[in-house]
């Protein structure tokens, strides 16, 4: 708000001077909006409270220990049916990260594929590009969750008749039967050798940076840490296995069952219909994203790089795509709310997310809808908002460094 | 998607809408001249419409009973498709006057989601339903299935129940909408089909091959399906309890929809409280004198309604059973009017 001291030729007319003096009618109008704020929220409590009594429903949070009594079929965490509705909610809550999670990835990774392949100089891969983002950021998403699931669905053999997918399992209608990783006895010095692959790589990594910083030489990054990542585990895997009379990880294939296979570490196809639709989809959005923020690179830069020798690859991962992040994480941010937010429609094809077996099943099997809807409300606006403060952060350190 | 923001519209209404819905539902029916009643998304015999939007079913003409004993006319009846999940959220906010949705009547939702069931208009269990090719006879070999059934219902619960108490292992596909639980279970993403049995029948005509399915012959659970209204409004829930048993009792004094203008000079005192003829029960519960024989003449009495739209003669083909009247074996039993 603009301070502006009031016009000379009105001062001092009167009790009323106070009234033209626009820091004074600022002040008043803010706590005007604060007291109807105040009174608006105090309204909405006092009559939802009114309501509920006159209905004979009771309230309170103390509902959320009673006992569910329904199963769910997709858990990550220990449930039963005698579980509480806390344990409902956190079995949902995860099962909605879950799907955020790996489709933010997945999205992001076809975004940023399509985007460039937009750009690209091949006509008809720019053209493919093209159509892809048209077709799929112009359908409800619904309507994309429905033609997946249940196109999928339909075009997988039925329950007995799974496809063997050899070492990956089988697939079938009822979704893919993967291999169920077994810990053997050795596992603890398996992982401690893998993540020393990982750490050695990252040293390995900052030393070589420094080193060529001040020498201008180069080191084989990639393969040394590919090495390390992959051959040291290895190594212990046979140490372990023979030292320890046992492999520190097996698989478990599901077995045959009455109703085809049983077992194995199940991937359901409610969640593969919601993944790949909802990756799909923001995909879309995500290319257009990637292809404004390169086209946002002044040319001058390309052109730059090139004369000073760099190749191709090289000015599109040093030059290009560094500056156009800036332009691109904003955007991408709200597209990531979105798919989180969106993967509540996983309620239509009966996976089982936060809306749908808390916001849905718990609330309608208790009646509560004011604390059941509270809770799922507060919980993806903190979704959101840990989302946001992490995108904040990766968008300053990759912001233009100012001097 | 209208239908899964519903509930939280309903919620969000119950948040913002001033005190009054619960107040005196018969004023405000007859004020807004039509009766809103719940019903469900689609499901033959209880609640479905054709392709000309015209409902038909036993939950329907409990509907439009209620409807023309109101207003003298079952075309005053009005009807909103509500999911499991959506209808009690929809009979709390106000939406709907009454909820004639084959909703079981049970201890908790009778207290704690206010609600009061007006009686009984089926008796019903929960069945499974299963592909043939399975070679399936019993519930009791259903060890290791994935069990396709509605989400939001006593259903999901029973099934749960059963399946522990037999120590026998599952996997659930719960749906919102019955058309999609029937549409996964048809594909085979499901070996069983569970709901109420009076909906495996119903619901087996939807299948793209009804003879490959069988309904197993165990009934799990007791589901006795009635009218629902919100508590707090005596008046109102004694209207629809009235026009229920009005309906029952019609039956067993030999009311039908074609004889009920005659019976009002039988010499019956029974039949004539019930025509209003004698006494003033109708205006004991704010009615015309005339009501329940307005009621009679849209549906027919219970039996009537009963033959029409489930009974052996009907695509259905559901044997009366418990549904007989007490006088015939079964367990419908209306109190008397007097």
């Amino acid at each position: 708000m603009a301070v502006q001291d009031a016009l000379p030729g009105r001062v001092g007319s009167g009790g009323f001077a106070a009234l033209n003096d626009q820091r004074v009618r600022g002040a008043i109008f803010q706590v005007l909006l604060v007291i109807g704020i105040i009174s608006f929220g105090w309204w909405i409590i006092h009559n939802t409270a009114a309501n509920l009594r006159a209905q004979g429903i009771g309230f309170g949070f103390d509902i959320l220990f009673d006992s569910a009594g329904f199963q769910i079929n997709q858990a990550l965490i220990e449930y039963q049916e005698t579980s509480s509705y806390v344990r409902v909610y956190f079995v949902g809550l995860i099962n909605t990260l879950v799907v955020s999670f790996i489709g933010i990835l997945l999205a992001t990774l076809i975004g940023f594929i399509v985007g460039i392949a937009r750009l690209s100089t091949n006509w008809v891969v720019a053209k493919a590009a093209y159509v892809y983002i048209e077709i799929l950021r112009n359908i409800p998403l619904l309507l994309q969750i429905f033609i997946w699931y249940f196109a999928v669905l339909r075009l997988l053999p039925p329950k007995r008749e799974a496809i063997d997918l050899g070492p990956l399992g089988l697939l079938n209608i009822a979704g893919w039967y993967a291999p169920k990783v077994i810990y053997g006895p050795g596992f603890p010095i398996m992982l401690s050798a893998l993540i020393f692959g990982i750490v050695a790589t990252f040293i390995i990594r900052r030393w070589a940076y420094k080193r060529q910083m001040a020498t201008g030489e180069q080191f084989p990054v990639l393969w040394t840490g590919l090495a390390l990542i992959i051959a040291v585990p290895i190594v212990s895997w046979f140490a372990v296995g023979i030292l320890m009379k046992g492999a520190p990880l097996s698989l478990e294939y599901a077995s045959e069952g009455n109703f085809g296979p049983r077992g194995g570490a199940r991937v359901y196809p409610e969640f593969i219909g919601l993944l790949f639709a909802l990756s799909f989809y923001t995909a879309s959005f995500i290319a257009e994203i990637v292809r404004a923020g390169i086209l946002a690179v002044a040319h001058g830069q390309t052109e730059a790089a090139y004369s000073l020798g760099l190749r191709p690859g090289h000015t599109l991962r040093l030059v290009v795509v560094p500056q156009a992040m800036r332009v691109i994480v904003p955007p991408l941010t709200s597209q990531y709310l979105n798919l989180t937010k969106n993967s509540s429609l996983a309620v239509a094809i009966a996976y089982p997310d936060l809306v749908s077996v808390f916001a849905g099943t718990a609330l309608n099997q208790t009646g509560r809808a004011v604390e059941f809807i509270l809770v799922t409300m507060a919980t993806y606006l903190v979704i959101s908002l840990v989302t946001s403060a992490f995108m904040n952060w990766y968008n300053s350190s990759v912001a233009l460094v100012e001097r | 998607m209208q239908k899964t923001i519903l509930p939280l519209l309903a919620g969000a209404a119950l948040v913002l809408t001033a005190v009054s819905a619960s107040a005196a539902t018969l004023d405000d029916v007859k004020g807004k001249g039509t009766l809103q009643c719940g019903v469900s998304q689609g499901l033959p015999g209880f609640s479905n419409p054709d392709s000309q939007g015209n409902w038909s079913g036993l939950d329907v003409d409990t509907c439009k009973a209620i409807a023309a004993a109101v207003f003298g006319d079952a075309s005053k009846a009005a009807f909103t498709p509500l999911s499991a999940k959506e209808r009690f959220t929809a009979l709390q906010s106000g939406e709907v006057d009454v909820l004639t949705r084959n909703t079981t009547w049970t201890m908790s939702r009778d207290t704690d989601l206010g609600l009061n069931f007006a009686g009984v208009n089926y008796y019903d269990g929960q069945g499974f339903m299963v592909r043939k090719d399975l070679g399936v006879s019993s519930a009791l070999e259903l060890s290791g299935a994935s069990v396709c059934t509605n989400t939001g219902t006593t259903t999901e619960l029973n099934v749960a129940d059963y399946f522990r108490k037999n120590d026998m292992d599952y996997e659930v596909v719960a749906f919102e909408k019955a058309d999609e639980v029937v549409a996964a279970y048809d594909a085979g993403r499901c070996d069983v089909y569970t709901t109420d049995q009076s909906g495996l029948y119903a619901q087996k005509l939807k299948l793209a091959n009804p003879d490959d399915h069988i309904i197993l012959p165990e009934i799990i659970s007791k589901e006795p399906l009635g009218p629902a209204v919100r508590q707090g409004d005596d008046q109102w829930f004694s209207v629809v309890k009235w026009t229920l048993f009005a309906l029952i009792n019609a039956e067993e004094l030999g009311v039908t929809q074609a004889n009920v203008d005659e019976m009002k000079t039988s010499d019956n005192p029974a039949v004539k409280r019930l025509l209003g003829t004698e006494g003033s029960f109708g205006e004991s519960i704010g009615l015309g004198a005339d009501w329940a024989a307005n009621a009679i003449k849209a549906v027919g009495n219970y039996g009537e309604m009963y033959d029409r739209n489930v009974g052996p003669d009907t695509e259905l083909g559901i044997d009366r059973g418990l549904n007989k009247l007490w006088s015939d074996g079964g367990i419908q039993y209306a109190p008397p009017v007097r």
